[in-house]
């Protein structure tokens, strides 16, 4: 007896360990149990984790830092290329998903495969550790929430929808992965759902991503019409057959959803409402891992991207002006997360424009210390905003420095990082970045850049000055209760702060010739010589060196600028915030007036959505809404009235009475009779 | 007997009519087979005046009153066959109320 082939394939794969028919050993049985055992927790928190009480947390924090744990084994072995991995990473083929059609190269054949190379190693470094980290973290933030089961059980669920997000190797299953991350981000978001802003910032942040997911969803269509597979690399090793057109179609497409996800202009107005959502979330999610997610997705589709050099040019405009757009907004928010927010859009930015240009290295690097060092910032607000209890507004700040001493070294760390000084993790990204989009040509994305540079490092110490240095301006009571978090949040802070201080030098050392980008090469290797950015000397002495210091002179003019408006207490630098002259800045004529406006309402993007899809798109579906009422409603109820009517008329005829009959007949007698005298005698 | 045709037809039309008005107006189901046999008489009484006043058709007019006749005879048997049975069951002769067939 003969099996069919078909059916046999996943055993035939689970046995001979992957796609390759290579076997795996230990990984094979690694590299699924990663996003498995948030998934388990989720599922156990879900089922009896009311019951928990207070204790509801060890399951999915256990789960999660063994996840970690494999995750770390795993990605050690794939960055140093031990066997099964080598260069070019090992997959793990589960099960087939969707089995159609007769064989295996014409049929739709859908399997579920975990693919586990370089770049995803790169990821799982992210996301592994800010999850784990976040996750102790929030055992003290949410010590007192009553839905302290259900947010574990969402943050595990989250865990495994991103971790499979950024392994799957498959379209199908990155697709549904990307929708799950979506639906985790939704439900926390919408966490303190009786509150009615958080309810309506997750539908917000739900519709707007929809958005972009059509775009992802009609790319993915395209990629399978044009190629018949869904799988990864095959997609990857034969984009280059198709013609331009289609490529630079395809590469727009996911780029939409890319836009969506990562909340680029202009579906960007969706990440600062999320912020209604507990702050380990937006530390987690809407910082380090989720709306990295875009950047991933083109990083992965490279090679389609540089088959696309018009595709290219749109991402990098899009992230360039993101990024100066989310900048300047950042300028002049008051709450203390919406400035991250803000900040996180405007760094994003920054990574698209690296991908656009071509620096994929840059982009992943920067996608990595960017999840560190914002990931701290956001914790450390987090802490912040506990320690004055509840208090988001940074007017209500102030002088915190000597209350929270380990929260605002944490915090200080975080900022000299995303500000750029070296030799802190953020130097080293962005400078490369900068630097790249300089060497190739690039140079509105470079001089916008500069200019982000200046302003990401005035609005991280505007918010320094206005929370930690100066004097309180809260209320005198609450001064006297700040105190410091408890441990269990500190030290994840402390973690990630020493940890992010240190990944720019681990990754990006030495210079021109970094561990991430010897990482990454075999990932990127085909895009860059397709690009022609290979085989570039790295100049310390000459160009790249002037990169450096401009880039460095600026992020110090930026700081500079933000302590002579907002004031100053470390080491030997003390001055205090001069509000008059933020004023007088503000004022000073009519330009700084338009821009401050502009600056404040965050350029009406809110107000230019609500004016086209709520007034407009409004009348739009209250026209729609009465032409469906009226005419074809009306059509249709008229007929079924006329007929009715005319039936209830006609009964009357009915009478049942044998009379009334025989007097019709004797009417139509007449009738006849009469018809027939006056037409047939005439 | 008069050798106007008209005058025939006049009074075949009267009794047509009282007929008529007969079976409309009379709420008793014995009055109005009456009133079927006085219709029914009255166009046979036409028919024979079209006969005798018309040569083409000679003795067939006498035919079709004989059949007439018959198709009458046949008509009341069954009707007042109907107009008992009915009867035995509602204990009335009166047609409006036999109302079965509206409800």
């Amino acid at each position: 007896m003969t099996m069919d082939p078909v059916l046999l394939a996943p055993l035939l794969a689970a046995a001979e360990g992957g796609a390759e028919g290579v076997s795996g050993g230990i990984y094979d049985t690694l590299i699924p149990l990663i996003p498995l055992l948030p998934m388990l927790g989720f599922l156990f928190t879900a089922a009896v984790g009311r019951r928990l009480g207070k204790r509801a947390h060890i399951v999915p924090v256990g789960l999660v830092i063994v996840s970690w744990l494999a995750a770390m084994v795993v990605v050690y072995a794939a960055l140093t290329g031990q066997a099964p991995f080598g260069e070019h990473g090992h997959g793990v083929t589960l099960w087939r998903w969707i089995p159609a059609g007769a064989d295996a190269s014409t049929g739709f054949n859908v399997d579920v495969g975990l693919l586990v190379d370089n770049l995803t190693a790169c990821l799982l470094i992210v996301v592994t550790t800010i999850g784990m980290l976040v996750h102790v973290y929030s055992i003290g933030y949410m010590a007192h929430d009553p839905g302290y089961w259900r947010f574990f059980a969402y943050l595990n669920l989250f865990m495994f929808s991103m971790l499979l997000l950024v392994m799957a190797d498959n379209w199908l299953v990155v697709f549904v992965a990307w929708e799950l991350v979506g639906l985790c981000s939704y439900l926390l978001i919408g966490f303190w759902y009786r509150k009615r802003s958080a309810a309506l910032a997750a539908k917000k942040a739900f519709l707007v991503n929809r958005v972009g997911d059509v775009g992802f969803a009609l790319g993915i269509m395209a990629i399978f019409v044009s190629l018949g597979t869904l799988d990864m690399r095959e997609t990857f090793t034969r984009i280059g057959e198709l013609p331009a057109a289609t490529i630079t179609l395809i590469a727009l497409l996911l780029f939409c959803g890319a836009v969506g996800k990562s909340a680029q202009f202009p579906l960007h107005v969706w990440l600062p409402d999320a912020m209604e959502g507990p702050t380990p979330v937006s530390a987690l999610i809407h910082a380090a891992t989720m709306v990295n997610a875009g950047v991933y997705l083109v990083a992965r589709a490279n090679l389609i991207f540089s088959h696309a050099p018009e595709a290219m040019v749109v991402v990098a405009a899009i992230g360039i002006f993101t990024a100066i757009l989310a900048a300047s907004i950042a300028f002049t928010q008051t709450d203390i997360k919406r400035v991250l927010a803000y900040s996180t859009l405007s760094q994003l930015g920054y990574m698209f424009a690296a991908l656009g240009v071509g620096a994929y290295v840059a982009a992943i690097f920067h996608l990595m210390t960017h999840g560190f060092f914002k990931g701290l910032l956001f914790l450390g607000s987090g802490s912040v905003i506990h320690a004055v209890h509840e208090e988001q507004d940074m007017r209500q700040m102030g002088g915190l420095s000597t209350k929270i001493r380990w929260t605002y070294a944490t915090m200080l760390v975080g900022s000299l990082e995303i500000a750029g000084i070296p030799p802190l993790a953020g130097f080293f990204s962005k400078d490369e970045i900068l630097g790249e989009a300089f060497k190739f040509g690039m140079y509105w994305v470079w001089i916008i850049g500069v200019i982000v540079a200046i302003m990401t490092a005035f609005y991280m110490f505007r918010l320094m000055g206005m929370t930690f240095w100066g004097s309180f301006r809260g209320p005198k009571a609450i001064w006297d209760k700040i105190h410091e978090s408890p441990a269990v949040m500190v030290v994840p802070l402390v973690v990630l702060a020493v940890a992010s201080a240190l990944l720019g030098m681990f990754l990006g050392l030495p210079l021109g010739d970094s561990t991430i980008a010897h990482w990454l090469e075999p990932v990127f290797f085909e895009s860059e010589e397709l690009l022609g950015h290979t085989g570039a000397e790295y100049q310390l002495f000459g160009i790249d060196g002037v990169l450096i210091l401009v880039s460095v002179t600026v992020a110090v003019l930026g700081m500079v600028a933000a302590w002579w408006l907002f004031g100053i207490r470390w080491l030997v630098f003390r001055r205090n915030p001069q509000p008059e002259r933020v004023n007088a800045v503000a004022e000073a004529n009519a330009v700084t007036r338009f821009l401050y406006r502009a600056s404040l309402n965050k350029w009406w993007f809110d107000d230019l959505n609500h004016l086209l899809f709520i007034v407009i798109g409004g009348r739009v579906g209250a026209a729609c809404w009465w032409f469906d009422r009226v005419v074809i409603d009306g059509t249709v109820n008229g007929i079924g009235g006329a007929v009715s009517g005319a039936g209830r008329a006609l009964r009357q005829v009915q009478t049942g009475r044998v009379q009334n009959y025989a007097l019709g007949i004797a009417l139509g007698l007449l009738v006849m009779a009469g018809s027939y005298l006056i037409i047939v005698q005439r | 007997m008069s050798d106007s045709l008209v005058a025939y037809l006049i009074l075949a039309g009267v009794l047509f009519s009282i007929g008529t008005f007969g079976f409309l107006a009379r709420r008793n189901a014995i009055s109005m087979l009456m009133s079927i046999e006085l219709m029914v008489n009255s166009v046979n009484l036409a028919i024979i005046a079209f006969g005798a006043f018309t040569k083409e058709l000679q003795n067939d007019a006498s035919v079709i009153a004989l059949m007439v006749m018959a198709v009458a005879a046949a008509e009341a048997t069954v009707g007042l066959a109907i107009v008992i049975a009915i009867y035995r069951n509602r204990r009335t002769p009166l047609v409006d109320e036999y109302d079965a067939m509206r409800q």
